[in-house]
């Protein structure tokens, strides 16, 4: 008994991590379908909306600045596709790479200049730090369920958004086949620039609803950029739900890992995951190998 | 005749060469006009400052030139061979934390055995005083430094067959995430002195009167180690580039799949020369460990890699003098303090900039602008004679 709630206890407390990663495995799939670009900032969207609903609660509600936070940060998001990547069309891969790279590092250093390196968090959506709900034996916080219910939404909500709605549907074509769907009259450029937005909102709710329990911090978006990547290509890119089912993987087995593992090698065994994944499945445990293409990138 | 036609033609357009290959005197001279461009240049320096009367600016600038040595690697690897690293900070580290743990770790509970008597016949082993005055065992820094170019070969191999399998985004994660593991296992391991690196590194001596060292009084002499080092290493890989093996990773580089076709083992020399600059990366570390006397946790940190990786960009990647010139000034520049707290933003401002302005380096474009109005009078007195 004992044994079991205690891998109940590692089990969620992994998903909830998992989830997180999940969520920026989502945003990854988002931006490389519809522009091919694999944005390594996709961290730095969770930490500023962390940073951002933080400072927001100050003169708001919890609620608002929440909103607030997710509103701000994807115009940031789009607003960088728009500086960046739109005229950038000629560039190879690599220098596409570089440049979500130095994002990254401008964003985080913006971040630490803005705000300061102290590590900060937004107050608990209900309850506080000491309530906890009893499930089957293993006591969670109730913001763990407000990380799944919120990622639950999430995940449900763009699926419909991208199966049945028309923006949803024009992005899905931007992606599978660009020149076609420039025929269909779908202004490719404004669908890229949404993609960016909403991968920069989804990243900066999870950031909201994380900061209770992992706390923000202006070097927080690297690591999770990381796992979140690992949970995409386990999950084969471009297939958000296949995304899904890689954080969790991810999470779980950090969770796990940490049972066994010293602290100091905590992550270690999340990026040898990601290491061995890449190196005996590339195309992912849920994917199937692509042909190659001989197309200049 | 139609040879000769295209000749004339050439020769109007000002594509021709100007010499005749035949001139070879004059080529010999192009050829190494450069190098003997950068040697005046680090001696005008090291006299420039000693007349300025600053002397002490040597010791950040040789620690630059030993950073350059990894962006002239990780240069071979993306300017060549087309191919991303973000882990070569982690060799560096290798390097380093090798050459730092044999020369320091204290092998004299080994010190009766037979093994030992003979490692310390070949000089493999030798007995030194540690900062206390305490006498130790440890390996001397010429086997340390090989051990490390082992180790190194033997990582960089193991790391880079299956990670060249892959392409552009995967083979950047890849690297990173190799990257952050050894990060991960400097910081979390007793051995390797955890968050505070390990210090007391001893000198190396490599020849009489030549020591890598801090000591304020072999600053000179280190300084133009490293820039004899570097030369050196420049001189090597520009062969290696103009070779049938630097032709090939050219190839590679504009387009692997018809590079493939043209019978180039892509797989084989992307291999070779990911582990080449991992081990120039790690030689750096080696040279680099024993003038500062220590390492620190964060040479092996991702943003190290970046930083790498944003030099080699901010020369051109595929320019070995752009990559040299740049990220020693930069380098000195960030080592001198001048960015303050921005040190990081300016390195990642510095790479959007130059990558989405100037993908080819800023030295390129810059070049031709300067010799615009040259090429302009040149046309125009074409004109004048075809006119008369």
């Amino acid at each position: 008994m004992e044994n079991t709630s205690l891998a109940l206890q590692y089990l969620l407390s992994g998903v909830t991590k998992g989830s997180i990663y999940a969520v920026v495995a989502i945003g990854f799939n988002l931006i490389y379908s519809a522009t091919g670009v694999l944005n390594f900032a996709q961290g730095e969207f969770v930490m500023l909306g962390g940073m951002v609903a933080i400072t927001l609660a100050h003169y708001a509600p919890l609620p608002v600045a929440v909103a607030g936070a997710v509103v701000i940060v994807a115009l940031l998001g789009g607003l960088l596709e728009v500086a960046f990547f739109r005229k950038l069309r000629r560039h190879s891969v690599l220098h596409l790479i570089i440049i979500t790279i130095g994002l990254s590092i401008v964003l985080q250093e913006a971040a630490l200049h803005l705000w300061d390196e102290k590590v900060r968090s937004l107050p608990y959506f209900t309850g506080n730090e000491v309530s906890s709900v009893k499930i089957l034996g293993a006591a969670i916080s109730p913001q763990v369920l407000w990380v799944l219910g919120t990622v639950a939404v999430m995940v449900i909500s763009l699926q419909v958004f991208l199966k049945y709605t028309l923006p949803g549907r024009a992005m899905r074509a931007c992606s599978s086949n660009p020149d076609a769907a420039m025929l269909a009259g779908i202004n490719i450029p404004n669908m890229r620039t949404l993609s960016f937005a909403l991968s920069a909102a989804l990243g900066a709710l999870a950031g909201c609803v994380i900061s209770p329990i992992t706390m923000t911090h202006y070097e927080m978006g690297a690591p999770l950029a990381i796992k979140g990547f690992a949970a995409a290509i386990l999950g084969g890119l471009g297939n958000p739900m296949g995304a899904v089912a890689g954080g969790l993987l991810v999470g779980v087995l950090e969770a796990f890992a940490v049972s066994k593992l010293p602290a100091a090698y905590n992550d270690v065994a999340a990026f040898a995951v990601l290491l061995l994944v890449l190196f005996v499945r590339p195309h992912g445990l849920f994917g199937r190998p692509g042909g190659e293409s001989v197309r200049e990138h | 005749m139609k040879k000769a036609e295209d000749r004339r033609q050439n020769q109007e357009c000002g594509t021709e060469p100007r010499f005749q290959t035949s001139d070879f005197r004059l080529q010999t001279f192009r050829t190494l006009l450069p190098f003997a461009l950068f040697a005046l240049a680090l001696v005008a320096l090291q006299l420039g400052l000693r007349a300025a009367g600053r002397e002490y600016c040597l010791t950040q600038l040789t620690m630059s030139l030993y950073y350059a040595i990894v962006v002239i690697g990780l240069c071979l690897v993306m300017g060549y061979a087309g191919q991303v690293s973000l882990g070569h900070g982690a060799f560096f580290a290798i390097g380093g934390y090798t050459a730092a743990v044999l020369t320091t770790h204290d092998f004299t509970r080994y010190g009766t055995s037979g093994w030992a008597a003979g490692m310390k016949a070949a000089h493999v082993l030798t007995a030194r005083d540690d900062l206390y005055g305490n006498p130790i065992l440890t390996a001397s820094p010429g086997a340390a430094f090989c051990a490390a170019m082992l180790v190194t070969l033997a990582i960089a191999g193991l790391i880079g067959y299956p990670a060249l399998r892959l392409k552009g985004h995967y083979l950047a994660m890849a690297t990173l995430g190799f990257g952050l593991i050894i990060n991960k296992i400097v910081v979390g391991t007793a051995l390797f002195g955890a968050a505070d690196g390990i210090n007391g590194v001893p000198e190396w001596r490599l020849a009489p009167g030549l020591t890598v060292s801090g000591r304020s009084a072999l600053r000179v002499e280190n300084y133009y180690l490293a820039g004899g080092l570097v030369l050196a290493l420049l001189v090597l890989l520009r062969n290696l580039i103009l070779s049938r093996v630097g032709r090939a990773l050219q190839a590679i580089h504009d387009r692997e799949a018809a590079a493939g076709a043209m019978g180039i083992n892509t797989a084989a020399y992307k291999l070779r020369a990911f582990v080449l600059s991992a081990l120039l990366a790690a030689m750096a570390g080696v040279f680099f460990t024993h003038y500062t006397g220590g390492i620190g946790p964060s040479e092996a940190s991702a943003f190290k890699s970046v930083r790498y990786v944003a030099l080699a960009a901010s020369g051109g990647m595929a320019s070995l003098w752009g990559v040299t010139g740049m990220s020693t000034l930069l380098n000195y520049l960030s080592l001198r303090g001048l960015f303050g707290s921005y040190d990081n933003a300016v390195f990642g401002a510095l790479l959007i900039l130059i990558v989405s302005i100037a993908p080819e380096g800023p030295l390129k474009p810059l070049g031709q602008w300067l010799r615009k109005p040259f090429a302009r009078s040149a046309v125009e007195r074409r004109l004048e004679h075809g006119a008369a």
